[in-house]
């Protein structure tokens, strides 16, 4: 049980944080609304709701990017992932924390990106917001991971959009299909499975992004 | 490697497509072997997570970097099989030649982690794990593209072709034989060179 106390202790902590300082959440928001906008001028006239689908996509998969470089931004300024290193929890719990953290943003960006969706292009079918839901676990769970890497790296923000979108085309794949498909079951189970898979290679993989 | 080209070209029969057909006793082993290099890498990761096993961080390197030089050149002899055969040099509906881009994609992103980092233990650990993402990564893209041809093409394309005939099959499998040997021939070779370069920056170090 004190292995759910560390990661509720840290993700409520990645909250407070965002709660006080306000970096990361009215960015997302502002980005996604912004770039339904440009979207809705590269559609030329005539272009099908689907062509609006598949940029809600793109924007939903960027959106969650501009997250993520920023979710490790306080750990590597203020030296704080050393500390959690040293501390007597498992390290996994430093990512299962960051992770929720990363899904409440996702999941208020796209409360609010969704019903602008809705209002700019065309109505959003259950299947899509199942899908939307599922996409949010994996990105969350392997962007999360990566957000580390990255990190540790020279290039920092600039390497993780490219460790990240070739991992992210099955969760496109998936999300696409599902809001487009008239048979969404067989990509909500694609994007089930990425899921469950890279959580758990995520979960068991962790420590060694962080010790060395 | 001679043997298999000497097959390629003197004993397998021509099937309706004529002379372009026997780019796929090119294509189709040069294919699996960057599937057996990833593979391998994938393996040599694991074990030096496992382990601790400080070799295996360059072996699965190596392999990683053989399986992305196989992967382009899958990619270009699938890229002009398609020319021939459907008159385009790029098919989307070709599944293999889309997984390998993703697959090269992806490993061109371990590079760039890789050089980003600074050698060490953590640069090790990182690619590893990196390098398991991809074998993951695999099965999921090739779950992946399948579904996705049903919405981007409602019609798939069938394949046809290649019912191998005995001789067929028999050159096909030599030349997929081939193609193992001169990845494994390539894999000790660049490591040991590899090695090498490792052990003279140690012997300079030492003294200096």
């Amino acid at each position: 049980m004190t292995y759910f106390a560390d990661v509720g202790a840290l993700a409520r902590k990645d909250l407070l944080l965002e709660l006080r300082a306000r970096d990361t959440l009215p960015a997302m928001l502002l980005f996604v609304v912004s770039t339904l906008v440009v979207f809705h001028f590269v559609l030329p006239v005539g272009s099908s709701d689907l062509a609006a689908t598949g940029l809600l996509w793109v924007a939903l998969l960027f959106t969650a990017l501009l997250g993520l470089s920023r979710s490790f931004a306080a750990e590597r300024e203020q030296g704080v992932i050393d500390g959690l290193v040293l501390a007597p929890s498992d390290r996994s719990a430093i990512w299962l924390g960051k992770a929720l953290s990363i899904l409440a943003f996702l999941g208020l960006a796209e409360v609010i990106a969704l019903p602008a969706y809705a209002l700019f292009f065309k109505p959003v079918s259950a299947a899509l917001v199942g899908g939307v839901v599922l996409a949010d676990l994996g990105i969350a769970a392997v962007g999360t991971l990566l957000a580390a890497m990255a990190t540790a790296s020279r290039a920092r923000e600039l390497l993780l959009p490219l460790l990240f979108l070739p991992l992210a085309i099955p969760i496109v794949i998936g999300g696409v299909g599902a809001s487009v498909s008239a048979d969404p079951g067989r990509y909500l189970g694609l994007l089930g499975l990425y899921d469950a898979l890279f959580a758990i290679i995520c979960w068991a993989s962790f420590e060694y992004v962080v010790t060395e | 490697m001679a043997a298999a080209i000497a097959l390629i070209f003197f004993y397998a029969p021509l099937d309706e497509d004529g002379l372009n057909q026997k780019i796929f006793y090119f294509h189709v082993p040069i294919a699996f072997t960057a599937y057996a290099c990833f593979g391998w890498g994938g393996w040599k990761a694991l074990r030096h997570l496992w382990k601790r096993d400080e070799d295996a961080d360059l072996e699965s390197y190596v392999a990683i970097h053989l399986g992305v030089i196989f992967g382009l050149l899958t990619l270009v002899t699938g890229s002009i099989w398609a020319r021939y055969r459907w008159g385009h040099w790029w098919v989307w509906s070709e599944d293999q030649l889309v997984l390998f881009l993703v697959l090269f994609l992806f490993y061109c992103a371990y590079f760039m982690l890789r050089f980003s980092l600074p050698p060490g233990p953590q640069r090790a650990n990182l690619s590893a794990v990196y390098a398991l993402f991809g074998v993951a990564l695999i099965p999921v893209s090739i779950l992946a593209i399948r579904l996705s041809q049903r919405f981007i093409h409602p019609i798939a394309f069938d394949k046809g072709g290649p019912n191998m005939a005995g001789s067929q099959f028999f050159t096909f499998c030599v030349a997929v034989l081939a193609m193992f040997a001169v990845a494994a021939t390539l894999y000790h070779l660049e490591l040991a060179g590899k090695r090498l370069d490792v052990r003279l920056r140690e012997l300079r170090e030492a003294l200096q």
